[in-house]
């Protein structure tokens, strides 16, 4: 088993366990703390396929900017210790096997699709790198580029409207 | 590294937080697990758009097949940066006008 193999292997275990951490953590800024780290273990993943564009994307717009404004809005709140009321545990179970299900029924549906000779480039190739990637984004990209960018204005407005009512 | 290893990652990732979203009450944690979700499908797009890559270098070593899904990635991470504002302001709002975050408290729609 190669490096690459080790690193694969010691993400994924990180990234499942913080992700069941975050869903099952009671106190919100717990849940926060462990979501950034599936953030970093998802852009340590990026950079192990070789997309090193998105992986400072990933950094800086995830587990750097939504997360900071995420623990923002937990503690304009203030309700770090309030621990939800578990009032109906069926509803729990239902969830969590409701859950499961779906993803019994999403691996067996995609275990034999033809996939499993399919390789997946590690370490090397050039089309995730920032220089290639900015030619295409403002080569043939240019239209949903500008048009992101009035999403991005509208955003700013609805969300400034929606907080001074 | 074979595909179906990314495949079942993410949908390991996704079904959590499919769980997260049907058994968590508070609005925010919910909205982490959206976002969480929203992360276990760009992986399986990069993952995919590597595994296209491998496949065309066969024949073409200039190739530059899967830079269109590295793109559709960012793309999704800009329209979700977008969501999330929008999305905590009204959580934001819907805290001051019930003192809540608890979506049980949200089923005033059927009265």
């Amino acid at each position: 088993m190669g490096t690459t193999e080790v690193i694969f292997w010691f993400l994924t275990a990180v990234a499942v366990f913080s992700a069941l951490m975050m869903v099952f953590s009671k106190n919100p800024v717990h849940s926060v703390l462990w979501l950034i780290l599936v953030f970093f273990t998802i852009s340590g993943h990026y950079l192990l396929m070789n997309a090193q564009f998105l992986f400072i994307v990933n950094l800086i717009v995830y587990a750097g900017a939504i997360m900071v404004l995420f623990l923002f809005v937990i503690m304009l709140m203030n309700m770090e210790g309030d621990s939800e009321p578990r009032k109906n545990q069926w509803m729990t179970l239902a969830g969590i096997i409701s859950g499961g299900t779906l993803m019994l029924v999403l691996v067996a549906a995609l275990k034999d699709t033809g996939t499993q000779r399919q390789l997946v480039q590690m370490k090397e190739g050039q089309i995730g790198l920032i220089h290639h990637l900015g030619m295409v984004l403002f080569k043939d990209y240019v239209v949903p580029f500008e048009i992101s960018s009035v999403l991005f204005l509208s955003a700013m407005v609805g969300a400034v409207i929606i907080g001074k009512k | 590294m074979p595909v179906n290893y990314y495949i079942f990652l993410s949908a390991a990732l996704f079904c959590i937080g499919i769980m997260g979203v049907l058994t968590r009450r508070n609005a925010i944690v919910i909205f982490m697990c959206v976002e969480l979700m929203l992360n276990a499908v760009n992986l399986l797009l990069v993952a995919f758009s590597k595994m296209h890559h491998l496949r065309a270098l066969a024949t073409d070593a200039q190739t530059t097949v899967g830079t269109d899904a590295q793109l559709f990635v960012f793309f999704i991470m800009v329209v979700a940066a977008a969501e999330v504002s929008v999305g905590l302001a009204i959580i934001v709002m819907m805290y001051r006008n019930i003192h809540s975050v608890d979506v049980n408290f949200l089923n005033r729609l059927k009265h």
